[in-house]
């Protein structure tokens, strides 16, 4: 589990804080720092294993959260209010809130 | 008070000798203090942070309208700190009486002080009961305001309850800027709920200090398919601005008239809580400016000012908004302390009211800095769609109900 999520760690460039981040002792409840702007608002909704009809998305590799903002954006998928949000960022931003979340815990 | 003792040690052995982690004062135990103390612990940097909340447990707004309702018991809206101890930050049950911006100090009603080396500052609002000439502490125990939940809200909901069927329910609701927009519109519509279902005589009026409202055409749409002829809304251009109000008899007073209330919910203006001004981080407006990006008091440096006290720009007082300023702010105070230049944030904001148990209608926003201000990103947010299907409220109460579980999970869990 860990080795996975480090290399998608380094896959994204971030290597020097995939190590800080092993070295912590609390490793397994924090995310890397810095968090790409808009991406800690994602866990206001989104428990990460998901709740009732919100889905989680821990686990969810970034190409998947980033191909479903770029479809919220363009109203290929419905949806009540992530069309609204995912208007609000660009296909760079939502990609890097997407490798974030998808090397978090 | 271990905290206190720990924090007098801080400011007698200098930093740099001791090897101490730098300590952050979080005043206010709220969505957004709760939120900020979390996360400042949990994104790895090795900060001290210390929780300043007199209360053992914290009250939720959010889904307080359906307690009034009787849809929802208020036990459901308590939340207790122990989550924040078992994550290392220090509680201590006091509150901050007086904040020494220069000195990194602030002061305890106990006495004691406690030394920091930033300071958030998150102390929600401070009702103004005086601003409505007859109404005062006094007047808010006959008419509850329920605008700080808990024994008001608990209160309000006996009122609703005891009352004949055929009263008249009366809601006054403040100007802008105040904590929650579309909440008393949320308010009327479930409490309406009630009163259809159990004293179908009654009406409820809404006396209205201002001229339009968050998610109006939406809440009207809810109220004539709903409760057809039992809410009316007065605006302020109408004569709904309450100019005095007489306890004794439940009398409402506008410049074009008043009206006498079996039950009255009075919703006063608000300000920034009162440690802000002593703090001297509000200004004339009796709310905090703070810098975009860092949420710092542009009055008093080292002091950062997040959730309903906050001049957030077009980011409204909600506990969503509150809870992703806090998470920002706790990236940029830890960016600050390792000597970093903080990135501008993006924020989310997304409210739900019900406008009954089973119809939610939502307004979202995404948020970020320009020129100087947090500005809404174009093109984005908006409100749910007019003429939607009984799916799609039913769909967006349930969404309501998952994002308060999930908020409150994250904050307090
Ligand atoms: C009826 C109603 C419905 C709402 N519904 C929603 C909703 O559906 N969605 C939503 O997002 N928002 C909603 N809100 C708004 C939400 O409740 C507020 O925006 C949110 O509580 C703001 O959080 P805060 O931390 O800034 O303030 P608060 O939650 O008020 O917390 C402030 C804390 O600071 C403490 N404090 C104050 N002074 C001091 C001091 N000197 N020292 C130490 N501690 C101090 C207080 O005890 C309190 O615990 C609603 C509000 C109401 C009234």
């Amino acid at each position: 589990m860990a080795t996975t999520r480090h290399r998608r760690l380094m896959r994204g460039g971030l290597a020097l804080l995939a190590a800080l981040w092993a070295a912590s002792p609390h490793a397994a409840q924090r995310a890397p720092l810095p968090a790409p702007a808009g991406a800690t608002a994602c866990s206001g909704c989104h428990a990460p294993a998901g709740n009732g009809p919100v889905p989680g998305l821990a686990g969810r590799p970034a190409a998947e959260i980033a191909d479903a903002m770029a479809a919220f954006r363009n109203g290929e998928r419905p949806a009540t209010v992530m069309d609204r949000i995912a208007k609000g960022f660009s296909d760079e931003e939502a990609r890097a809130i997407a490798e974030w979340i998808a090397a978090g815990p | 008070m271990a905290g206190l003792a720990t924090g007098a040690a801080a400011l007698a052995a200098p930093r740099v000798l001791a090897q101490a982690p730098p300590h952050v004062a979080v005043v206010g135990g709220g969505f957004a203090g709760a939120s900020a103390a979390r996360a400042l612990k949990r994104q790895g940097a090795d900060i001290r942070v210390t929780l300043v909340e007199p209360k053992a447990r914290y009250t939720a707004c959010p889904f307080s309208n359906a307690v009034l309702a009787g849809l929802r018991d208020l036990d459901a809206q308590y939340f207790g700190y122990d989550g924040m101890k078992r994550d290392g930050i220090d509680v201590v049950a006091a509150s901050a009486t007086a904040i020494d911006a220069e000195a990194r100090r602030l002061r305890l009603d106990d006495g004691s002080g406690l030394a920091f080396d930033r300071l958030i500052l998150a102390p929600g609002i401070d009702l103004m009961l005086d601003a409505i000439p007859g109404y005062g502490a006094s007047g808010a125990e006959v008419m509850p305001h329920a605008w700080q939940a808990g024994e008001q809200t608990a209160l309000l909901r006996r009122q609703l309850e005891a009352m004949d069927d055929g009263g008249l329910v009366v809601i006054a609701a403040p100007a802008n800027p105040f904590r929650c927009p579309p909440g008393p519109y949320e308010r009327a519509s479930l409490v309406a709920h009630y009163l259809k279902a159990h004293k179908p005589r009654s009406k409820l009026l809404i006396l209205d200090a201002k001229d339009s409202f968050s998610k109006q055409r939406l809440f009207e749409e809810a109220w004539e398919q709903l409760y057809p002829g039992l809410i009316e809304w007065v605006s302020l251009s109408f004569g709904g601005r309450v100019t005095e109000v007489d306890a004794a008899t439940k009398t409402l007073t506008t410049e074009f008239g008043s009206h006498q209330a079996a039950v009255a919910n009075v919703i006063p203006p608000q300000r920034a809580g009162a440690i802000a001004a002593a703090a001297g981080v509000a200004d004339r407006t009796g709310w905090c400016p703070i810098d975009s990006v860092t949420f710092e008091s542009r009055l008093r440096p080292g002091i950062h000012v997040i959730g309903d006290a906050a001049i957030a720009g077009a980011m409204p007082k909600s506990a969503f908004s509150a809870n992703a300023q806090a998470k920002a702010c706790a990236a940029a105070v830890a960016t600050l302390l390792a000597g970093g230049q903080p990135a501008a944030p993006k924020l989310i904001n997304t409210c739900y009211s019900l406008a009954a148990p089973d119809y939610g209608i939502s307004i979202a926003g995404v948020y970020e800095p320009r020129e100087g201000l947090l500005a809404e990103v174009a093109g984005a947010g908006g409100v749910s769609p007019l003429d939607a299907s009984a799916d799609v409220r039913a769909s967006e109460a349930a969404y309501a109900e998952a994002w308060f579980d999930t908020i409150t999970g994250e904050v307090f869990g």
